[in-house]
């Protein structure tokens, strides 16, 4: 432990331009920089201990008696200054511990209280993507999106976590620490920036073949920015401009991925896949994995499964004539 | 370094011996915690007194997880498994004539309580097998039958072992086995027998009469 | 050499009210066949003396040649090395699965290796690393040393150990063999439900993990009773509790916790199994089960866990330090007491592996506040040794090395550990390569760093040749830069946000070149261990040839040749001081009486250590082996159909009686 703060330099200068986006130590929010800042005093103090009991194990390994003493031959004065230091010891180990488990309770009682805020979502994390819904008192203004979390920048939100399938794990760490979404039981976790950014975030439990691919992203925004957002995404999609993509949402409409996707505004009903009403105003597709650009829509489109190995969307049998259509239609769902 | 060559080869570099106690007239075994077995037999209760814990932890887990207990199905009935636990609990005197019988080393006694004993321990299985058709819920019709029958199956699964082991012991000791050390052996059966009643006890009234009180 | 003394002179050693009960077998009252004297026809060993009667035991406690003789042995010498190989067998397969998992993360995106196998190499790593590596290898040097240590001539229940190490060897056999087939498990180590339950993991896959951990905890219980009891009753005359090496006090706490732990991840794979093969709802949400309940079982288990890995590493530890130290251990009562503090406290520590489950905020901080405590005992033993090392004359042969080698590590682990306690710390590093960072800190240094040590110090005992010293110190080196360089980054790459048992990252992420780094010690840490085995192999065909105490350490272990003969010793030592040897350099007081021709060893008192039976140990038998095939047959069958059970105990039970049932030319079994 005592070689993170020297070895941390070291190591990120090479790396000079990494982002940082998914960072314990990018602390953004209140939550992570309590969190930042006692990741700090735990590493200080522990890195002391190690190096006084390194120097004491160095020191101890002298050669002090000599070569034909008895084995069994204990000098009385020795062992009773052996004793004491070792007592002194266990002592100040005590008393660090206490102080640390002190210091953690007290860190714990200001995490996990509960803020007013005005803002309520549910995130149900399923295999391999995050459903998010957005709650409010009028039903009309309730909807629902995927892997993209918007938020108004200094403001607490809550975040209810549920599971469809198996347990998931929402970890944004550079808001806060982790909470499990568990089949059968709801979790509550808030969240809070305190400036404007993208913060990424990534599913932490074990949930099956594609747990490396279910990232999900926060968008940190003035109010005014998230408004705007929030009506943009409340109304349904936007029809289609041109030509290209009227065939795009025919192709769109006669293919199965109506059985599981919603556009809300057509005939696509789906609700066991992302909604894709605004997807085009997503910065990234499949959970995180590939940005928003035709070529990645329509590579995802023609192959999920190279680009996610055992993703729950099959394969669709497309003309090579259509995927190009069907592409440029779901980028411009903005 | 295994097989016992016959040319004497003794490593150099060994301590000389130098005799300070002599053991020809230790016994050749004993009874109870002197005996190495008994320590065995005590071992395997803990395991499996931990396990029997471990479900009866999971039993109340589910029922604080549901609030309400049993789930969509009446407690168990409770004519065969009080018939049961009645004689369990009258096994518990002749179990005891067969170890102290066992102690004293007669064998015309032993050999009566042991076929006594697998007598019961039969007619427990029987009483078991009435009692498992009175449960009113399956297994697999929800989480509290799936754990009634865990506790049940695991204590019969005890009750079965002990009763075959008991038989298995009652014919050895009508063969020319039947002395010396075997004697000790009928004590640590009777140990073990002493833990499945133990055990039952809480089992039964968890599950049969624990529903009717919440 | 001792001559043959006759029984009147042994009323005139005056220790003798002390080192034996003198009681009867028999109540009082009862003629008991117990007291009767012994024939005497029969040769006993204050009879004859010296090469003769070294050859005369070696007979009588041999082991036969040939197939049969090899699958029938009961010596815990033979069982115990087979043990250790096969565990150490099992470390390099899992160690191998390490490496091409840092393989496949050495670069972003990488397509080396699929999600789906990549799963299966992560689930085969961690439960061959817990339950096929981590904790047989504790019980294996357990099998093979306390009864040498206790000066016993075989441990307690020899039969049982037979059976326990067959049915661990077919279950990891079991389970490799399903991931050759591509049937291995790919639900990680922990086999969390719903994920491994029956709707989310069809197929036969999380079957063969449930089956293989009643397979493994089975063997794993059975030798822990035997080595309660060896340490209970097997005890040289005079080995008071005060005076049993620490090594024996580590295995001994390590057997309890084991009794008391493996219970809880039985009940949990068999609710598991259950759910998935008879359809019951222990998890099912839906019907009333809970998926936290399977959390809570397996954790109740899963962090005593990490202390039967320790635990056993303390006392190589300790034997380590006090022979190449040259001094008594510091501090013994402190050591001793430490450890059962430690056992203890594992149990109260389950929860903090499941502070992001939501459970209720002053529960979880209970649980900060124990799993902190158990630095206490932790590190008052590493104040021992050090101060047993601070008065000792060092001698820096290559287990000692890896002693010190185990301090650095470990306590740097230790102390992760520390931030992991913390409620809210752990929320951010919890599942992440930070976590994987720690627990390799506290695994490998706590105990693969002792274990190579050990193996270091003991191969003179188990081969009766010396290890090359040359390539020992070259080994640790690489192991210990190769380690530091594979895992030490490790916890920057979860502070950055790297989830644990992801297959693959984005290039944006930013974490290529800390896996790069990690990849790379990976490789060198390998290549240690490739370094070993040949060290290993080499030394035992070329390396000088022992004597049997080359390291003049303590305990007495050393008094017996090396390799031992199949008795051990020739008579069963009295013990006067903790360290044996070193109180008695000249001659080694033995007890005297036993028989040549049977199978006799000394049954004592659990607290005194004084003699009080002498009973016949079992002679060899091919049961147990039949029994453990059976075992075998009954648990793989129940992978394909419930009825397995049920027919299964038919072979079960004969196989059973076979083995209880008393042989016609002895009278004793077990």
């Amino acid at each position: 432990m005592r070689r993170i703060a020297p070895a941390l330099l070291l190591l990120c200068l090479p790396l000079g331009g990494c982002q940082h986006w998914q960072s314990v130590l990018n602390a953004r929010g209140p939550a992570a920089s309590t969190l930042a800042h006692m990741f700090w005093i735990f590493v200080s103090v522990l890195a002391t201990v190690w190096v006084l009991t390194m120097i004491a194990l160095l020191l101890a390994l002298r050669r002090r008696r000599p070569e034909d003493a008895d084995p069994l031959a204990t000098n009385p004065t020795t062992e009773r200054r052996m004793t004491i230091t070792i007592s002194v010891a266990i002592g100040l180990t005590l008393l660090t511990v206490i102080s640390l488990t002190g210091l953690s309770y007290a860190a714990q009682k200001v995490l996990f209280a509960h803020k007013d805020g005005a803002l309520t979502l549910l995130v149900t994390g399923q295999q391999w993507w995050w459903k998010i819904t957005y709650e409010d008192s009028q039903p009309n203004r309730v909807f629902t999106t995927a892997n993209e979390i918007h938020i108004p920048v200094g403001e607490p939100v809550l975040i209810k976590l549920e599971s469809s399938d198996v347990i998931h794990s929402f970890w944004v760490p550079s808001l806060t620490g982790k909470m499990d979404a568990i089949t059968g039981r709801q979790n509550q976790i808030q969240i809070q920036a305190d400036r404007p950014g993208i913060y990424r975030g990534q599913c932490a439990e074990y949930c099956g073949l594609q747990h490396a691919h279910m990232g999900l992203i926060v968008v940190a925004e003035s109010r005014e920015d998230f408004e705007r957002w929030r009506e943009q995404q409340i109304s349904s999609a936007i029809p289609p401009g041109d030509e290209e993509r009227q065939r795009g949402m025919e192709i769109f409409m006669s293919k199965p991925c109506i059985m599981c996707h919603q556009i809300r505004g057509t005939d696509a009903g789906g609700k066991i896949a992302p909604d894709l009403t605004h997807v085009g105003s997503r910065r990234y597709i499949a959970a995180g994995t590939l940005e928003t650009t035709r070529g990645n829509i329509a590579a995802w489109i023609v192959d999920p499964h190279g680009v996610k190995p055992g993703v729950n969307m099959p394969t669709i049998q497309l003309e090579p004539d259509e995927v190009q259509p069907l592409a440029s239609y779901l980028e411009g769902l903005k | 370094m295994t097989a016992g060559s016959p040319d004497p080869q003794v490593p150099s570099g060994l301590l000389p011996h130098r005799i300070v106690l002599n053991a020809r007239q230790m016994p050749s075994y004993s009874y109870g915690p002197r005996s190495p077995i008994w320590w065995g037999t005590l071992g395997f209760c803990a395991v499996e007194g931990m396990g029997f814990v471990l479900a009866v932890g999971a039993y109340f887990y589910l029922v604080f997880v549901n609030g309400t207990w049993p789930l969509s199905a009446p407690a168990p009935d409770l004519f065969w498994s009080s018939l049961h636990t009645v004689l369990m609990l009258g096994s518990l005197y002749p179990n005891y004539l067969a170890k102290r019988n066992g102690e004293r080393e007669d064998l015309r006694k032993v050999r009566r309580d042991l076929v006594i004993m697998s007598l019961i321990g039969v007619a427990l299985l029987g009483l078991r097998t009435m009692e498992l058709g009175t449960t009113h819920v399956k297994w697999d019709h929800n989480a509290y039958g799936s754990i009634v029958w865990l506790l049940l199956g695991l204590h019969t699964a005890h009750l079965l072992t002990d009763v075959v082991d008991t038989i298995v012991l009652a014919v050895l000791m009508f063969t020319r086995h039947g002395h010396g050390k075997r004697f000790s052996d009928v004590g640590d059966n009777a140990f073990y027998w002493y833990f499945v009643v133990a055990s039952w006890l809480p089992i039964y009234v968890i599950i049969y009469w624990f529903p009717r009180w919440w | 050499m001792t001559r043959a003394l006759t029984s009147h002179e042994f009323d005139a050693v005056p220790e003798v009210t002390r080192l034996a009960t003198g009681e009867r077998g028999g109540l009082p009252g009862v003629q008991s066949e117990a007291d009767a004297p012994p024939s005497p026809d029969e040769l006993r060993d204050d009879q004859v003396d010296g090469p003769e009667l070294s050859a005369r035991l070696a007979k009588t406690w041999g082991t036969e040649k040939g197939l049969i003789g090899a699958l029938s042995t009961v010596d815990h010498k033979i069982i115990g090395r087979r043990y250790i190989i096969t565990a150490i067998i099992f470390l390099f397969l899992g160690g191998l699965s390490a490496v091409a998992m840092r393989l496949q993360l050495a670069q972003p995106e990488s397509k080396l290796i699929s999600p789906d196998l990549y799963n299966q190499l992560f689930t085969m790593h961690g439960t061959t690393m817990m339950f096929l590596f981590g904790v047989p290898i504790g019980e294996a040097f357990a099998v093979y040393l306390v009864p040498l240590m206790v000066g016993a001539r075989n441990i307690a229940f020899p039969r049982l150990n037979a059976f326990s190490y067959y049915v661990y060897l077919f279950g990891g056999i079991m389970i490799w063999v399903a991931f050759m087939l591509n049937i291995g498990p790919d639900t990680g180590w922990f086999s969390y439900v719903p994920l491994a339950g029956p709707e989310f993991s069809p197929g036969k896959r999380v079957d063969f993990w449930a089956q293989m951990i009643t397979f493994t905890e089975v063997a794993g219980i059975a030798v822990a009773i035997s080595v309660i009891v060896t340490v209970f009753k097997m005890r040289a005359p005079g080995m008071t509790l005060d005076r049993i090496p620490l090594f024996v006090w580590a295995e001994l706490v390590n057997s309890f916790v084991i009794v008391f732990a493996l219970p809880a991840v039985v009940t949990a794979s068999a609710m598991l199994i259950l759910d998935r093969l008879v359809g019951t709802h222990f998890f099912n949400p839906a019907e009333g089960g809970d998926a936290l309940l399977y959390q809570h079982l397996f954790w109740f288990f899963g962090h005593p866990e990490v202390y039967i890995i320790f635990l056993p590493a303390t006392g190589w530890v300790s034997a380590i330090v006090v022979t190449f130290a040259r001094r008594q251990a510091f501090g013994y009562i402190a050591l001793v007491l430490s450890l059962i503090a430690t056992g203890f406290l594992s149990f109260g520590l389950w929860v903090h592996h499941m502070f992001t489950t939501g459970l209720p905020q002053l529960g979880a901080s209970f649980f900060t506040a124990s799993s902190m405590l158990i630095a206490i005992p932790n590190g008052i033993q590493i104040f021992c040794w050090i101060a047993t090392l601070w008065d000792g004359r060092p001698v820096f042969r290559t287990p000692l090395l890896f002693v010190i080698g185990f301090f650095f590590i470990f306590v740097a682990g230790g102390l992760s550990g520390i931030m992991l306690a913390s409620v809210p710390l752990d929320t951010q590093v919890h599942d992440t390569f930070f976590v994987v960072a720690h627990f390799h800190y506290v695994l490998i240094g706590g105990n693969v760093f002792p274990l190579l040590g050990a193996i270091y110090y003991w191969f003179p005992k188990f081969a009766g040749r010396m290890m090359s010293e040359r390539l020992g110190k070259w080994h640790f080196w690489l192991a210990f830069i190769g380690f530091n360089v594979t895992f030490f980054p490790m916890h920057i790459t979860g502070l950055m946000g790297m989830p644990r048992r992801v297959y693959t990252y984005l290039p944006e992420m930013g974490w290529g070149s800390l896996n790069l780094i990690s990849t790379i010690g990976a490789v060198l840490f390998f290549a240690s261990f490739v370094l070993f085995l040949y060290n290993i192999i080499s030394s035992a065909r070329r390396g000088p040839v022992a004597e049997p105490n080359p390291w003049n350490a303590g305990t007495l272990e050393w008094a017996a040749a090396s390799p031992p003969l199949p008795q051990n010793f020739d008579r069963v030592p009295v013990v006067t001081n903790r360290e044996p040897l070193w109180a008695n350099r000249d001659s080694l007081p033995v007890v005297a009486g036993l028989s040549v021709e049977n199978r006799e060893q000394i049954v004592s008192t659990i607290t005194h250590g004084r003699a009080d039976l002498r009973e016949s140990s079992p002679e060899p038998s091919i049961w147990p082996f039949l029994t453990a095939v059976a075992t075998t047959i009954t648990f793989v069958g129940s992978i394909f159909t419930p009825w397995a059970v049920v027919w299964g105990s038919i072979p079960l039970a004969l196989a059973l009686i076979g083995w209880f049932w008393p042989k016609t030319s002895t009278e004793d079994e077990r």
